[in-house]
């Protein structure tokens, strides 16, 4: 564990490090980067944005504007289980919205926000192609098709007990 | 590498690729389909029953989705649908024994059909784009040379660049990413572009919903793409390409990775390629979830790790792209057919389609059609052809109201246009585009406005924020769209839209803004009498817009058995069993419609 040098002297742990010295030396890298936090630790925590703006040499404002700019990014840590309903066409005309307001109504949510226990969190997405499956879901990196209310309410309780 | 290893490779692993294997398709929709764990099965099993002349091996998309899992035998292309993990033992055990498990094939007019290509769904579809998808592992670069892999670059370095560049002019082939341009001459201003260090770039940043074929091409064939941009940067003088793919496609992320690198390892990809002073190399990089970054200036702004907002054009990036190099791009189901163009010449390739709109075309078919799926068709199919003999028409016997192609860019196909041929030129002149290839069929339950405002709502949210005639504009499109589904809508309401969208689309700085309001137009052209019910008789004629229906009770034909009322979630509907007909109480009625499907007597209705 070393500490940045930076503003407040962070902690930095070593996965962090490690990344940061991966992209420190590619060209347009920073977004790379971003990538490789959000998978590691569920969001981009404001340690590791500065952190990576001094490594990398890329202004705060402008690692903030990329975070807020791409949905794929977390400012905030998402549930142990991350619900993501497909809003494609293909779901849309199949019934996504059934669903996503089934999850939203059992979990007591909404888009974007996280359970109290830090279990479940539910986002809307954009096509994620498996339209020959529409309505589809997915939860981390598992994904459901063909789905209706009844499925909601076993999946939740499924990972309710994970 | 050198030919002669090229060939010796090819002629290996024909031989392998030509004996009995299981083929168990492991695109994202069987793989969630729970392939993978069948995959295993079979293999679990060969392996327990000590068999070694037969194998099993994931493959790409078949295309016939909706009856994924999909496991073909080869060679004799047996085709299995709906295939469970359990089912491996049978299959296993009917290869062995020359056999078929008759209960896993699709049953076409009552009857048993057996191999693929002669299936309903298959026969009026030419697989170009697609053709090793089924065929080949993709994770085995070896399988790709089989099947004349890797020629078309051998072939196109030994020939002068010029000639590389005219093949694909002459070709006639267009861009498969949405607007079109002719391939050819993009090629050809790149390479007269001034410049030292160029770059080749792939946009396989698939964002229109309703699409993936570009998902399904990376999966399933990820070398051919590779291929084709090391023809291109032959071709225009780069060295160095970027393939740009979404992250939310991890399967066709990580089969690029092993394709790189097995290109990289044979010496397909690197320095002196076949021996010719011609260095390649090829580097992902992942989207993070904006639409707007499948715009090209967009792209090009994220690879350098910027926010993916659009820049003005010109300079368009053959002149100043990447790194304000110049930059050719591609998307990845125009990179896919390059090879068979370099290998068949562009005559072959002219004589698929129609005049002006060469080759084939992906398509995506989703919605309310029975054969969910990726099609290929020539150019020039109508679209009755795709829906009704592909796509096996529409399901629960409802009709076709509309088809909507073009994701939400383009516009919908009323069913008066069912026998256009689908072109360029022709979707262009009704008001649609081909658009990346997503076509979306609807049936008459659905809402026309409520689709615009669905398409809206997705443009405003994927607005990058930089122009206001787009940021400013379709939000306000968008505000017009809710009033008028929610029964507010105002005389005036319509014009009022279709001058915003003719502002939107002159003023507006990329594509995205300039193309927003299509699906408004289109439907406003051919749908405009459900804008008016909306609005003047604050009417849903599909039933979908909740503020605008109403659910009622038929007297005569309530039986008084009061199921709709125990089944209501709200407790909206009164009355008494056995003696007072059952009413709802339109204060309480949510309109969730639970009452219409529990009724036995069907005296329910919106």
């Amino acid at each position: 564990m070393n500490h940045c040098e930076g503003c407040n002297g962070c902690k930095i742990d070593e996965k962090l490090e490690k990344i940061a010295k991966k992209y420190k030396n590619v060209e347009g890298g920073i977004i790379s980067a971003l990538h490789e936090v959000q998978d590691t630790y569920g969001y981009i925590s404001s340690t590791a944005q500065k952190y990576l703006s001094k490594e990398l040499n890329v202004p705060m404002s402008e690692i903030y504007g990329i975070i807020t700019f791409y949905s794929r990014f977390s400012l905030v840590p998402k549930g142990k289980y991350n619900i993501q309903v497909c809003m494609g066409t293909a779901c849309y005309v199949k019934g996504s919205e059934k669903v996503l307001n089934r999850f939203k109504e059992k979990l007591g949510i909404k888009e974007g926000e996280t359970t109290s226990d830090g279990k479940f969190s539910i986002e809307s997405v954009r096509c994620i192609g498996a339209c020959g499956l529409a309505p589809a879901i997915v939860i981390n990196e598992e994904v459901y098709g063909k789905m209706d209310e009844k499925k909601v309410d076993e999946l939740i309780e499924k990972y309710s007990k994970m | 590498m050198d030919i002669e290893k090229l060939n010796k490779i090819k002629d290996e692993y024909s031989k392998i690729i030509q004996k009995k294997r299981i083929m168990v398709c492991s695109g994202t929709g069987c793989t969630s389909s729970k392939s993978d764990v069948l995959l295993k099965n079979i293999q679990d099993k060969l392996e327990k029953d000590g068999i070694k002349n037969i194998t099993a091996h994931k493959t790409g998309c078949f295309g016939f989705c909706a009856k994924g899992p999909i496991v073909v035998i080869d060679p004799d292309e047996i085709f299995y649908e709906l295939v469970k993990p359990e089912d491996a033992n049978d299959i296993v055990e009917a290869v062995i024994n020359n056999k078929v498990v008759e209960r896993l094939l699709v049953k076409e007019n009552e009857k048993y059909v057996e191999k693929w290509h002669k299936l309903n769904f298959y026969s009026k579809q030419e697989r170009i784009a697609l053709k090793n998808c089924g065929k080949i592992n993709p994770e085995k670069i070896e399988e790709y040379i089989a099947l004349d892999g890797y020629q078309a670059l051998y072939k196109a370095l030994h020939m002068s660049r010029d000639e590389v560049i005219d093949v694909i002019l002459n070709s006639g082939i267009r861009g498969r990413g949405g607007a079109g341009f002719p391939t050819g001459k993009k090629w050809k201003f790149a390479k007269e572009a001034k410049g030292d260090v160029k770059y080749v770039c792939c946009n396989a940043d698939e964002g229109d919903p309703g699409a993936f074929m570009d998902r399904s091409i990376l999966e399933g064939d990820p070398n051919a793409v590779l291929e084709a941009m090391a023809i291109a940067g032959y071709a225009i003088g780069a060295k160095q390409g970027y393939i740009y793919v979404r992250a939310e496609y991890p399967i066709a992320v990580k089969r690029l990775n092993i394709a790189i690198e097995q290109a990289k390892k044979l010496g397909l990809l690197g320095k002196n390629i076949f021996g010719k002073k011609f260095d390649f190399n090829i580097e992902l990089r992942l989207g993070a979830g904006a639409f707007v970054c499948g715009e090209e200036t967009a792209l090009m702004n994220s690879i350098e790790g910027k926010r993916g907002e659009p820049r003005p054009r010109p300079p368009f990036p053959a002149v100043k792209g990447l790194f304000g190099k110049p930059t050719l791009l591609n998307n990845v189901e125009t990179y896919a057919n390059i090879p068979n163009i370099i290998l068949k010449g562009a005559n072959w390739y002219k004589s698929i389609g129609t005049k002006t709109s060469t080759g084939t075309k992906v398509f995506a078919l989703g919605g309310n059609i029975t054969n969910v799926g990726l099609v290929e068709v020539p150019m020039g199919t109508t679209l009755r052809e795709i829906v009704y003999d592909i796509g096996g028409g529409i399901p629960e016997g409802k009709k076709f109201k509309a088809a909507q192609m073009g994701g939400p860019s383009g516009g919908c196909v009323p069913a008066k246009y069912l026998d256009v041929p689908i072109d360029y030129d022709s979707l262009n002149e009704i008001g649609a585009m081909m658009g990346s290839g997503g076509l979306i069929v609807m049936d008459d339950s659905k809402c026309m406005v409520d689709i615009a405002k669905f398409f809206l709502e997705f443009t405003v949210d994927e607005s990058c924020g930089k122009c206001p005639p787009c940021r400013i504009g379709t939000k306000r499109m968008l505000e017009i769209l809710t009033r008028i589904t929610e029964g507010k809508g105002k005389d005036g309401d319509i014009e009022k839209l279709e001058r915003l969208a003719s502002n939107i689309k002159k003023a507006s700085l990329c594509g995205l803004g300039q193309t927003a309001p299509n699906p408004v137009l289109s439907t406003l052209k051919y749908f405009r009498d459900e804008y008016e019910a909306h609005i003047y008789h604050k009417k849903c004629p599909a039933g979908v817009c909740k503020a605008l229906t109403q659910v009622h009770i038929d007297e005569e034909k309530c039986k008084k058995c009061g199921i709709c009322a125990k089944n209501c979630p709200v407790g909206a509907i009164e009355g008494q069993v056995g003696k007072v007909t059952f009413k709802i109480n339109q204060d309480k009625c949510i309109k969730c419609g639970v009452c219409i499907t529990k009724c036995p007597f069907k005296a329910i209705s919106k």
